[in-house]
């Protein structure tokens, strides 16, 4: 990594009550980046973020975010970071104006009534703005959010599932919205679901009980989960991909159109598997590089919610 | 660190934007905003009116086994004092016994056979009047008016000859002045304690209610990844229920003086002191809850927890002196307690601020408590 890390921090741990949610975190993020955190359900993603923006109090670590001590600083860092909530945060019986203006105010901006206007203006909603942000919808809500979390124009733009219950036309504007900021020298760390979110990202950590199982630059992710891939095409798909379920080696079965992804980490006996099948002639059978997308619905389905835990380790570990 | 609050750093802007915000809020929320307005006034009202320590007119049956001048002189008298409603007569004491339990009357009166002739007779008989006592404060001034009304009666009745049996009477009389209350009136006495009942309900309520809403609707995560200071937080959001606080006391005012004719003879600066401070408390008080309660519900539960010691421990219900020493001790940290006291000396009494030093100096001890404990309890952070 050339460019100076805006987050580098080791060791970050948080505990509440006998449950590690977060365990011994490490993290570093170089400037301008998009850095994707995926996970289940209660794996800690959001309590990292509330750590990183001074939200919570860690219970060990350290290290940097902006170049401010996370324990020390948090007020400093807070000037320059943009925080989404995952939830909608803004008052719902405040208007769209009174809302950002609210935030405006909040940083001690100057020139506030051209910025408010100019964020008005940016999202379309100048017409708008004396509508109660809480009768808004779900789309709206989020470019509202997004807004009010850009007003002072942050370094670092923290986003704890931003898309959630967004249909997938505001998704595609806000993931162009947010490429436009990354472009700009915007540091953008955001916990995602969902796999067309996953792959907009240059760099990806996998948590899964409050431990980082995977972390890298996406390129390298198929690698790191190391997954074999072959590509079937031919007649009759669903049925085979019933039958293929059942076969050894076979750990994945996705289907892209009319063609079968299938994948699995024990290349012997996924060779052996589809060495078996190819014989019988039916279908035609090509080796292929795993992509980003096998990879990413690998890790989505070893990970189960870690709300229930009933095993100590990680599931993809 | 992440707790308490700094005076360092306190941005004016950031402040008024939390006020402001408030006041907006306040403005939209229509049934809050009806209730702290419309509370206070109702409340006024029924309890001026309906809460009577001294009732009049109670039901009472008569059981007459006699019938003479001195007889009906008795019960004539005992009819005009206001306190018994002849409802009837009632055939002896067996049915009268079974009247009183099922609270039909509050008494029944037995005047015995030859009451007349044995009082002639300088017999000294007895009258009869079992009270309904369950409810002490129904009947006690009536029966404490009793002895009074039966001694007139006699008096006036027994004239001529028969006047040296009326000097069998104690040759003195009681004579009650009712001091700040000439008509003892109970209204003079509950209309000023319910200004500091009400407060300390809609202040209390209001203010944690307002707190934890923020925490419940999750704006809180949002309002502190802001650069803003809990002291800002704190006082912006205050200061609003300050003004609310205003608002009802004038209406309570007002109120008071035109529909219960209640007084005002002190000082009004001895007045404004004791409740800007007790506001200042009663909201204190609220944020110190709204640190503990995680939802709305909790907040207005533990609020609740609050009202019924400022009810009952405060001198507002029973009188202070009358409770046990522990009670008394347990009073004296209720704010209430202290404001109360003000209002009475104040508008009864007519008080100034000298005269309520003692009350002012003990609200600001409760205030410095409340406070210190409600700064080491709030979190700047959501741990």
């Amino acid at each position: 990594m050339t460019a100076p890390a805006v987050i580098a921090i080791t060791g970050l741990t948080k505990t509440f009550g006998d449950k590690r949610v977060v365990d011994d975190f490490d993290i570093t993020v170089p400037k301008g980046a998009i850095y994707g955190f995926l996970g289940p359900n209660g794996s800690g993603k959001t309590t990292t973020i509330r750590m990183l923006c001074g939200l919570l109090t860690p219970d060990a670590g350290q290290g940097t975010c902006l170049g401010f001590d996370i324990l020390r600083e948090p007020d400093k860092i807070k000037e320059q970071v943009g925080y989404m909530t995952q939830k909608f945060s803004l008052y719902e019986d405040l208007s769209i104006r009174e809302n950002l203006d609210f935030v405006a105010r909040m940083y001690r901006l100057n020139r506030r009534k051209q910025r408010v206007d100019a964020a008005l203006n940016d999202l379309g909603l100048a017409d708008r703005q004396k509508q109660l942000a809480g009768t808004l919808s779900g789309g709206w809500k989020q470019r509202l959010a997004l807004a009010a979390c850009l007003l002072h124009e942050p370094k670092l733009l923290l986003l704890d599932e931003p898309t959630a219950g967004v249909d997938p036309k505001a998704r595609r504007d806000f993931w162009d919205e947010i490429r436009r900021l990354s472009a700009a020298g915007v540091t953008v760390l955001v916990s995602t679901h969902y796999m067309d979110e996953a792959v907009q990202c240059d760099f990806i950590a996998y948590i899964a009980y409050g431990k980082r199982l995977i972390d890298g630059p996406s390129a390298t992710i198929p690698e790191q989960v190391g997954l074999v891939t072959w590509r079937v095409e031919g007649p009759d798909l669903a049925a085979l991909e019933q039958r293929l379920k059942q076969e050894p080696g076979v750990e994945q079965v996705a289907r892209f159109g009319a063609v079968l992804h299938i994948s699995g980490t024990d290349k012997q006996a996924l060779d052996a598997t589809v060495a078996r099948l190819q014989a019988e002639g039916t279908h035609r059978w090509t080796l292929q590089v795993a992509g980003l997308e096998e990879a990413f619905i690998y890790l989505m389905a070893g990970a189960r919610d870690n709300f229930a835990r009933d095993t100590p380790q990680g599931a993809a570990a | 660190m992440s707790g308490g609050l700094s005076i360092a750093g306190f941005s004016f802007g950031r402040f008024s934007a939390v006020l402001i915000k408030e006041f907006i809020q306040m403005r939209r929320d229509r049934v809050t905003f009806a209730m702290m307005i419309g509370l206070p006034i109702i409340q006024l009202l029924l309890f001026g009116f309906a809460i009577n320590a001294d009732p009049r007119h109670l039901p009472t049956l008569v059981e007459m086994a006699d019938d003479g001048p001195l007889t009906r002189a008795i019960l004539a008298g005992m009819q005009n004092s206001g306190y018994f409603d002849f409802q009837g007569p009632v055939g002896g004491i067996a049915a009268g016994e079974a009247v009183l339990r099922r609270g039909d009357a509050n008494f029944v009166i037995v005047i015995p056979q030859n009451f007349e002739r044995d009082v002639i007779r300088g017999r000294r008989p007895s009258v009869l009047i079992s009270a309904d006592a369950s409810d002490p404060s129904a009947t006690g001034g009536a029966v404490a008016a009793l002895a009074g009304i039966v001694q007139v009666a006699i008096n006036e009745t027994l004239q001529g000859p028969l006047q040296s049996l009326a000097g069998t009477a104690p040759p003195f009389s009681v004579d009650v002045h009712r001091e700040y209350n000439p008509e003892g009136k109970t209204s003079t006495n509950i209309v000023p304690g319910l200004l500091a009942i009400i407060l300390s309900m809609t202040m209390v309520m209001i203010t944690a209610v307002a707190i934890v809403k923020e925490t419940e609707r999750g704006t809180m995560e949002m309002l502190i990844a802001t650069p803003v200071r809990p002291l800002e937080v704190m006082l912006g959001k205050i200061l609003p229920y300050v003004f609310v606080g205003y608002v009802q006391t004038t209406v309570f005012l007002i109120a008071a003086g035109i529909v219960f004719r209640v007084p005002f003879e002190g000082s009004p600066w001895a007045f404004f002191l004791g409740f800007n401070l007790f506001i200042v408390v009663n909201l204190a008080l609220g944020f110190l809850i709204s640190t503990a309660a995680r939802s709305q519900m909790q907040a207005m539960q533990l609020s609740f927890f609050t009202i019924l010691p400022s009810i009952l421990l405060s001198g507002f219900m029973f009188p202070f002196a009358g409770m046990p020493a522990w009670a008394q001790f347990l009073g004296t940290g209720v704010p209430a307690t202290h404001f109360l006291r003000i209002v009475r000396k104040v508008m009864l009494k007519g008080a100034g601020v000298g005269d309520v030093t003692g009350e002012l100096g003990a609200l600001g001890v409760i205030l410095v408590v409340i406070s210190v404990i409600a700064m080491l309890r709030y979190r700047q952070t959501l741990d």
